[in-house]
């Protein structure tokens, strides 16, 4: 098994992964850092519930290569809430708006509407929607989901 | 067992250097959102890959004295938020940014997409419309191939296994010129198209001075409808001739009866898209 070392930030730490060249990121987060909160739902980039944050830009991390984030910035849905434990205005929101039913897809859709919000801080509710369009939700909540992302805009424009 | 070797050479000469020592069996990845997909369904099972992402010197949009030039490392997501591709090159951003999703725009490249060389591809219609042309770079120099010539089937094209597609070259148009690509497809997002219809249009005054109608999905690779862009050259740019123009583009294609769509219902599609796509291309009309 031929193996590979990278190097690269993972939620603010800077760390050092040893592991099979043929891993994906997904897979060494899962298997190597025990993160267990990026999931695999399709495995081929479709379904958005193994998303990631990538250098600011939401990524499948199924279909990334580890050798790939090299020196990069990575942000899983382990580094949302702060150190101390306070949840991220986008875990508050989708809590108190029903933005989670059985909660496979809801890492993902945290990540990729964290990944918008850093760009955008004032989205459209189209914005959102195209954000979050490779994403699936097989309970249906998109229109709570999509509520949770407003909210959660608003809250950060209040506090800042 | 799935083995391959991960290469990330930091220059073109280190690329060659890998495609010559690993010929065949090396594939090269870019955004990957294609191939890492293939390896997994076992559609390929290469020795090594060799990564193109630390040739960041070719991921550009570029406007020059008498071409746009778009490197092939180029993402989905760079093409769809840049202004000047949205202003002048509008079927490309309209194909680039209905590409998978936001995940996927993020990293796919505009030189994958290509080089995949699938029928479906969104960015071909687009790019064959505005009439682009794709540069080549091997160990023992480089070639330009209009996109035109440079499909030959499904998943096939005249680059050689040596060869690495470094940019896409766009002619820059003197008139009156517009573009625009409908992507058929039965849901806005994350979904393949059943058709695709790209048109460019350059005006003088309301003669249409020339047109590109490019279709994919519709034969085995994309292409562009000849007779139908020969008959509207010289024409008035209205409904009755657009619509004509619609129905020559549909006898053109060779469509085939697939799981998305059936052959007659592409050219239905064809029919009903060339003339729309048309009267887009006449609204988004600038002059350089």
């Amino acid at each position: 098994m031929k193996k590979i070392t990278v190097s690269f930030t993972l939620n603010g730490d800077p760390v050092t992964a040893e592991v099979p060249a043929t891993w994906n990121l997904l897979k060494t987060l899962r298997e190597y850092f025990e993160l267990m909160g990026s999931k695999e739902g399709c495995g081929v980039g479709e379904c958005g519930a193994c998303t990631v944050i990538i250098d600011g830009k939401a990524v499948n991390s199924c279909i990334f290569p580890t050798a790939e984030v090299e020196g990069k910035n990575v942000v899983t849905v382990e580094g949302l809430a702060s150190k101390d434990g306070t949840l991220h205005p986008l875990q508050k929101a989708f809590l108190e708006n029903n933005g989670v039913q059985c909660g496979f897809c809801t890492s993902g859709m945290l990540m990729s509407a964290k990944a918008l919000l850093d760009e955008n801080p004032d989205p459209t509710e189209e914005d959102i929607r195209t954000s979050l369009s490779g994403n699936l939700c097989r309970c249906t909540g998109y229109v709570q989901i999509v509520e949770s992302v407003q909210k959660a805009a608003e809250m950060m424009k209040n506090q800042s | 067992m799935i083995e391959y070797e991960y290469l990330k050479p930091k220059n073109l000469e280190e690329v060659f250097s890998y495609l010559k020592s690993f010929g065949e069996k090396a594939t090269l990845i870019a955004g990957g959102t294609d191939v890492m997909v293939n390896i997994r369904n076992k559609k390929i099972a290469p020795e090594a890959l060799i990564s193109l992402r630390n040739l960041e010197e070719l991921a550009y949009i570029k406007k020059g004295e008498d071409a746009y030039h778009i490197g092939a490392l180029t993402t989905h997501r760079m093409l769809e938020t840049s202004s000047l591709v949205a202003r002048e090159l509008s079927a490309l951003h309209d194909g680039a940014s209905q590409v998978g999703s936001v995940q996927i725009r993020n990293v796919a490249t505009i030189g994958g997409n290509i080089c995949n060389a699938a029928p479906s591809a969104d960015t071909a219609g687009p790019l064959l419309a505005l009439d682009a042309a794709v540069v080549l770079k091997g160990p023992n120099g480089s070639r330009k191939v209009p996109l035109t010539e440079f499909f030959t089937g499904p998943s096939q094209t005249v680059r050689a296994h040596d060869e690495v597609a470094v940019e896409f070259e766009i002619p820059l148009r003197m008139g009156e010129f517009g573009s625009a690509y409908h992507k058929h497809a039965r849901r806005k997002a994350m979904d393949l198209p059943i058709l695709g219809v790209a048109v460019s249009l350059e005006m003088e005054g309301e003669t249409v001075k020339d047109a590109r109608i490019a279709l994919s999905v519709a034969a085995p690779t994309p292409i562009r409808a000849v007779k139908a862009e020969e008959f509207l050259r010289g024409k008035k740019g209205e409904e009755e001739v657009f619509e004509e123009a619609g129905k020559i583009a549909a006898e053109e294609a060779s469509p085939r009866d697939s799981l998305r769509g059936k052959a007659w219902y592409r050219k239905e599609i064809i029919a009903t898209f060339v003339p729309k796509m048309a009267f887009r291309a006449m609204e988004r009309l600038k002059n350089r």
